[in-house]
């Protein structure tokens, strides 16, 4: 057992991958010397050339332009955004070409890119620089979207995502980065596209992701003083939905909340809701809660934490689940 | 600091705004047929290679002639039309060896005849049947891309791969490869062809942006996408612009032929720019009266890339009417195995979509074709 941040999980994950497979190329704005400016792909420029991992030009529709040739040779493109707010440029790319060239090709032209996304918000930063557009993805036919959340995780989800043929959009939570955990690298991962109960409990299902599962394990460490029982579950896979350990664990507590930094207007909250009611609709003591961000922009990060669902938000929405 | 006087002339001091230099076009044949010389770029095949690009360019322009006749029958949703572009697109796609690869717009019709491509697979999408029917792999020639420019992008990062791979500037000329990336004057003026720029400057790719400059961007002429003659935005990226003539089958070939080496030695990218004129409207949808005049029309019509192709080999009499009868045969049956093929070509199947979008299928794709596969079951005998 190791003791590895979230980070350090990320680039151990990639350096795995890198030696395991040497078509996996890294490319993005100051991932060679730098080493990203999270420090993610520290040391890999150093060990494994500049022609595997690439200081592109600063154009992030050309970082995905260009994996879409490189992956159509044979190569599998990690690409890093440096934040969530600088993905746009690249969206074209992303929704237009990578989503849609292996259905276009009916199949023969598969797309093995990973775009890494540190995503959220909590770091104190300007505009752009802590957004949550998982929804524009998880939307768009084609992707599939993930987000860690723990430094295992980090680890085995990043190699698994570059193991997959599909185009993978992998988010991390940029202000866990630091946050340690216990690696055991000779254990079994849980495959990618899977969702687990990280902390089991009986009155409310509470369905978090990415950033937000460490607020809903301090929600639900905190409701226990108050002789609740949350049950939290980390979706870890955003598209496609792992939907049966939610259905599960819903049809036993008959409530749920779900809480995503990302607004909840047509967020990945509303879809889950959708499908709890469609399919849990008899086990449902409450109708299923939303918490996350407001229908505004980010706001300036003087006020970010007024923004952003915390222990109290989260339990807020338990208190109006359990007294409807 | 004085603001009196006049000492410096500010609409001069920075130099002209741009540059009205303009070379002549490289042109190996003239409108008449006739062979001329240039000082850096020489056609060195024979005749019976020429005869070869006559056929090409004929048979091009019947595919593209059966398939408009064929939209206005209603067989085919839209078709975009290449009348006028044949020499460009044979030209280069000939110039082609089969280790490198082409990406193409969607009008590239002549360059996938050249990368031996069934054009019935390019009906196929014009018809609604899919979004491109043949393997990649198989001529060396991706799918037709709709988002302007976005291939330039794809090919840049081709170029890469085979950098990566080793294949460049090996000596072996079975094994030196090569990208063209293929896209029109409109596409200039987007970001991803001005990134793909960058990034074959900087990372020296072997490839070869080929610009089909047909003056119109559907309604849109080339004054209004750039104040400069587009070869020349080259030099602003470090590497090389040339302008040909486009309707000349002998420049467009020797040119592309020249950066393809150049790009395959290791000398990275170039960008050509193929002066000619989209003949037709931009697709069968368009409607070209409203904004051009027909002078313009008639002007390119003298210089029309496949009479000037006959002219030259009547008058070295290369060919007899036996050739050219032979070659209008050869047309005819194209045609009609367009025609036939089109007719005949099967919807594709509902269900059959739920499968193509993933490598790893899911749960919840998977549950969807179930419950349309179920949905339209449940109408099975009732229209009986």
């Amino acid at each position: 057992m190791t003791a590895i941040t979230i980070a350090k999980g990320l680039t151990m994950g990639l350096r795995a991958a890198m030696e395991a497979d040497p078509k996996v190329l890294i490319m993005g704005e100051d991932v060679g010397k730098l080493g990203g400016v999270f420090r993610v792909t520290d040391g890999l420029q150093k060990d494994f050339g500049e022609d595997r991992v690439i200081d592109t030009p600063l154009a992030e529709s050309g970082i995905l332009g260009t994996a879409v040739g490189l992956a159509m040779r044979g190569y599998r493109p990690v690409c890093e955004i440096q934040f969530d707010g600088f993905v746009f440029p690249a969206y074209d790319q992303i929704v237009s070409q990578v989503a849609k060239i292996h259905f276009r090709s009916r199949g023969r032209v598969p797309m093995p890119i990973v775009i890494r996304i540190p995503f959220g918000g909590g770091i104190g930063a300007v505009e752009h620089h802590s957004e949550s557009p998982e929804a524009y993805f998880a939307h768009t036919a084609g992707l599939k979207v993930v987000a860690c959340s723990n430094p295992v995780d980090a680890y085995w989800m990043i190699q698994q995502a570059i193991a997959s043929d599909d185009p993978i959009v992998f988010l991390e939570p940029k202000r866990r980065y630091w946050e340690k955990g216990e690696l055991d690298e000779d254990a079994e991962p849980d495959p990618l596209h899977v969702s687990r109960v990280v902390r089991p409990g009986t009155d409310v299902t509470v369905l978090a992701y990415g950033p937000m599962v460490k607020t809903a394990l301090q929600a639900s460490a905190a409701a226990e003083g108050e002789g609740k029982s949350l049950e939290v579950i980390d979706l870890r896979t955003l598209s496609p939905l792992d939907v049966d350990p939610i259905y599960e664990s819903v049809r036993r507590t008959g409530r749920a909340v779900v809480v995503h930094e990302a607004p909840v207007n047509l967020g990945l909250g509303s879809e889950i809701a959708a499908r709890v009611t469609e399919n849990c609709f008899y086990s449902l003591e409450a109708p299923v809660l939303r918490v996350g961000g407001f229908d505004t922009p980010y706001p300036p990060s003087r006020i970010e934490e007024e923004y952003l669902p915390d222990l109290d938000r989260v339990l807020d929405a338990v208190d109006r689940t359990l007294d409807y | 600091m004085s603001n009196s006087g006049a000492a410096v002339d500010l609409g001069e001091v920075f130099g002209p705004s741009h540059r009205g230099d303009e070379p002549d076009l490289v042109q190996l044949l003239t409108p008449e047929g006739e062979r001329v010389e240039h000082p850096e770029f020489t056609f060195d095949l024979d005749d019976e290679a020429i005869k070869g690009f006559y056929r090409d360019l004929v048979l091009t322009r019947r595919i593209d002639t059966e398939a408009t006749a064929l939209q206005r029958q209603g067989e085919l949703g839209i078709w975009a039309s290449l009348l006028g572009q044949e020499a460009a697109q044979i030209g280069s796609g000939r110039a082609l060896k089969p280790q490198d690869f082409a990406f193409p717009t969607y009008r590239e019709h002549g360059v996938a005849w050249a990368r031996g491509i069934d054009p019935l697979r390019l009906l196929a999408l014009f018809r609604g049947v899919d979004h491109g029917g043949w393997d990649p792999k198989e001529g060396n020639f991706g799918l037709y891309t709709i988002v302007i420019g976005a291939q330039s992008l794809h090919a840049t990062g081709y170029a890469m791969g085979l950098q990566r791979d080793g294949v460049i500037g090996t000596g072996d000329p079975e094994r030196d490869a090569a990208v063209i990336g293929y896209f029109g004057d409109g596409a200039t003026s987007q970001g991803d062809v001005n990134e793909a720029f960058v990034w074959a400057g900087v990372f020296n790719a072997p490839i070869v942006f080929f610009c089909q400059n047909n003056q119109w961007a559907i309604s849109v002429p080339i004054e209004k996408q750039s104040r400069a003659p587009l070869y020349q935005r080259a030099a602003g990226f470090g590497f090389p612009g040339v302008r040909v003539d486009g309707n000349d089958v002998l420049a467009v070939y020797a040119v592309t032929q020249a950066a393809l080496q150049r790009a395959r030695e290791g000398s990275g990218p170039t960008l050509i720019e193929a002066f000619t004129y989209r003949m037709g409207a931009h697709t069968t949808s368009d409607d070209p009266t409203r904004y051009r005049l027909s002078d313009e029309l008639e002007s390119w019509q003298k210089r029309d890339p496949i009479s000037r192709v006959k002219a030259y080999l009547v008058a070295q009499k290369a060919a007899d009417d036996d050739f050219f009868a032979g070659i209008e045969q050869e047309a005819d049956e194209l045609a009609e195995h367009l025609r036939s093929g089109c007719l005949a070509m099967p919807d594709p199947s509902p269900l059959d979509i739920f499968g193509q979008v993933f490598a790893e299928q899911t749960a919840e794709l998977q549950l969807q074709h179930d419950q349309y596969a179920d949905y339209l079951a449940s109408f099975e005998g009732e229209h009986a």
